[in-house]
């Protein structure tokens, strides 16, 4: 288990005062001057070696993200992006970063802008953190009065502006190119790629759009160095992570927790354990709505990492767990995501647009049993037909919760179609 | 997908929308993050300043942001029809947004809904349902105006409820004995301060 010397987040829970003065007792904007000495490229090879990757879902290597913005500015000013915009389903960790530790994020901000050569970066909070964003506010406030932002920000010489820009209620925004657009004034529906954001971002200038959680824990890698961060974990999975559990447990809650951490001891240690106990457990989506569903079975022995969740075909993702115990209504409870994603897609590819709604009906059918057997199998078709076929992940979001019900839960969609079809043969 | 519509037959004619001075310095301050000529960047924040000002958005409350962001508009009429959060016909004083995605379903956002359904009359509260609000390990939870009302039952929904109409402002956040997002009965981490 994670000791609490090797905690980033030591407010997760907002226990102590956020604002500059206990943000600094508790070790951020600790010399922070001393980490831009290391360099722009110094900084994101120590990033690179920390193994962290990024912690919005996808998991990407975040210093090689880093690393793809141009090296020298030429006649486009560079940006840095994040995004704040959670809204996955399951997850509200960066809610906590963002009311509770603003200040190791906006010192992260620095770090992160300074490291890809831009002097201004935009912070995008979903609409509906109204107080948390205005903490924020505040925040970045202090930090300029005390000389850590703005013109040669920390005393490096080196100007970074920071602003906060909110949303106003579109999952879709939490895509990077639909964020994008979002942030230049229009409706948030994501762009082809490429050009990727590094060559072509917001304005068409290079940016670099990172998670909260990522851009956060850069300050405290980049002080206790890389060594430190890629010490704990297991390879390639490496550092500490937020996790949040939601759903049928006895005390849900955010914990921070290192990767890796085996699913039934994450739940039993800090959520105070599947409620009715561990055999009463039916099923958890690991890592936030848009992965599959792990069956009990899987879920006894399975290690809370990006590669042993994707070796079980599922993913960490936010690493948001939705516990489900055995008096859920599984199929109902997909199906409430499907209807999610019928609401959240942005319509900009037939698809999806389409295939969320007609998705979402067939699910809802599946729900009562008011279906024939074989159309199990056209429904994982027409996922296999959204999946893959869009602008964006949002089609794919949307293909694999049914798909994992469908790998794992079919002898349960049968019995209900069967259950139904014999009561109206009796009536 | 879904689109932001109201029917016209409840959605009051307005003549005339102008910001209060305050909120023009304030539309100016916002404009000002965003580089020269890229001003519509701000049209959100605009929108949503227009929107505390008038308790929803009319027609020429948009027109008077595209106006003063030099947007045609139509591209603002796209953004207040995209974006959930802006109410295109008035609403009660406190808009109850109640959560339904399957992280707040499984722990029992049903039994708040009917609660704020009983309790909706359009002028005191308004209800909507919404998706995930980001703040799944405090579910059940309804945004009511800008502060998310955690940990709700309902029982404790109806207490809240009742609380608005008395004119109190209930504490928001978890409705149960907790700290936040940590666990119940104390945190198991960070106690070794």
């Amino acid at each position: 288990m994670l000791g609490d010397k090797d905690r980033i987040f030591t407010n997760l829970y907002g226990a102590h005062d956020w604002h500059l003065a206990g943000a600094r007792a508790r070790g951020a904007w600790d010399n922070t001057k001393a980490i831009l000495d290391k360099g722009h490229d110094g900084i994101i090879d120590e990033m690179k070696k920390s193994g962290l990757r990024g912690r919005g879902g996808a998991g990407f290597p975040t210093g090689l993200k880093w690393s793809f913005m141009p090296k020298e500015v030429k006649d486009r000013p560079h940006y840095l992006i994040v995004n704040a915009d959670e809204s996955e389903p399951g997850t509200c960790k960066d809610r906590d970063i963002l009311r509770h530790d603003p200040h190791l994020f906006i010192e992260g901000c620095l770090v992160a802008g300074f490291a890809m050569r831009a002097n201004a970066g935009y912070i995008y909070v979903r609409g509906e953190f109204y107080n948390e964003a205005q903490n924020l506010i505040v925040a970045i406030r202090e930090a300029y009065e005390a000389g850590l932002l703005g013109k040669n920000a920390c005393g490096s010489g080196w100007d970074f502006d920071l602003y906060v820009h909110r949303g106003a209620g579109a999952y879709i925004c939490g895509e990077e190119t639909a964020l994008l657009e979002s942030l230049e004034g229009k409706k948030g529906m994501p762009r082809l790629k490429p050009p990727f954001p590094a060559g072509s971002g917001l304005y068409g200038c290079p940016s670099t759009v990172n998670n909260v959680e990522s851009i956060a824990v850069a300050p405290t890698i980049l002080r206790r160095g890389a060594a430190w961060f890629a010490g704990i974990g297991r390879p390639n999975n490496t550092g500490t992570k937020l996790f949040c559990i939601s759903g049928h447990v006895n005390k849900p809650c955010n914990v921070e927790e290192e990767m890796g951490i085996p699913l039934r001891e994450l739940i039993d240690r800090h959520a105070g354990g599947v409620r009715g106990g561990w055999d009463n457990l039916l099923a958890v989506i690991p890592g936030g709505a848009s992965v599959p569903l792990l069956p009990k079975s899987i879920c006894d022995t399975v290690l809370m990492d990006f590669d042993s969740l994707r070796d079980q075909r599922s993913g960490l993702g936010t690493a948001a767990v939705i516990v489900m115990d055995k008096s859920t209504d599984v199929v109902k409870a997909i199906a409430r995501l499907s209807y999610f994603y019928k609401h959240e897609s942005c319509g900009q590819c037939t698809p999806c647009r389409e295939g969320t709604g007609w998705m979402w009906r067939v699910m809802e059918r599946m729900v009562t049993g008011n279906a024939r057997l074989e159309e199990i199998d056209a429904l994982e078709e027409v996922t296999k037909q959204v999946e893959g076929h869009t602008i964006c992940a949002l089609g794919d979001a949307a293909a694999w919760p049914i798909q994992g019900l469908i790998r794992h839960f079919r002898p349960e969609m049968e019995r209900r179609i069967r259950a139904r079809t014999e009561k109206l043969a009796a009536e | 997908m879904a689109m932001i519509t109201a029917d016209p037959k409840d959605v009051p004619h307005v003549g005339q929308f102008v910001f209060t001075p305050e909120n023009l310095a304030k539309v100016r301050e916002l404009m000002s993050h965003y580089p020269a000529g890229r001003q519509a960047s701000a049209v959100i924040a605009v929108l949503d300043l227009a929107q505390r000002q008038q308790g929803w958005l009319p027609r020429v409350a948009m027109d008077e942001v595209a106006k003063l962001l030099d947007m045609a508009p139509i591209r603002v009429y796209e953004i207040a029809t995209f974006y959930t959060m802006f109410q295109l016909k008035p609403r009660g004083k406190y808009l109850l947004q109640v959560c339904t995605t399957t992280p707040c379903w499984l722990r029992g956002s049903e039994a708040v809904m009917k609660a704020c359904q009983h309790a909706a009359d359009g002028e005191t509260f308004s209800v909507q349902e919404v998706e995930c609000l980001g703040g799944c390990v405090n579910a059940p939870v309804v945004q009511i105006n800008d502060d998310f009302y955690e940990d709700l039952d309902e029982t404790s929904m109806a207490k809240v409820l009742d609380a608005f109409r008395r004119g109190e402002t209930p504490k928001p956040g978890p409705q149960v004995d907790r700290q936040t997002s940590a666990p119940i009965g104390g945190a198991t981490t960070l106690r070794s301060e």
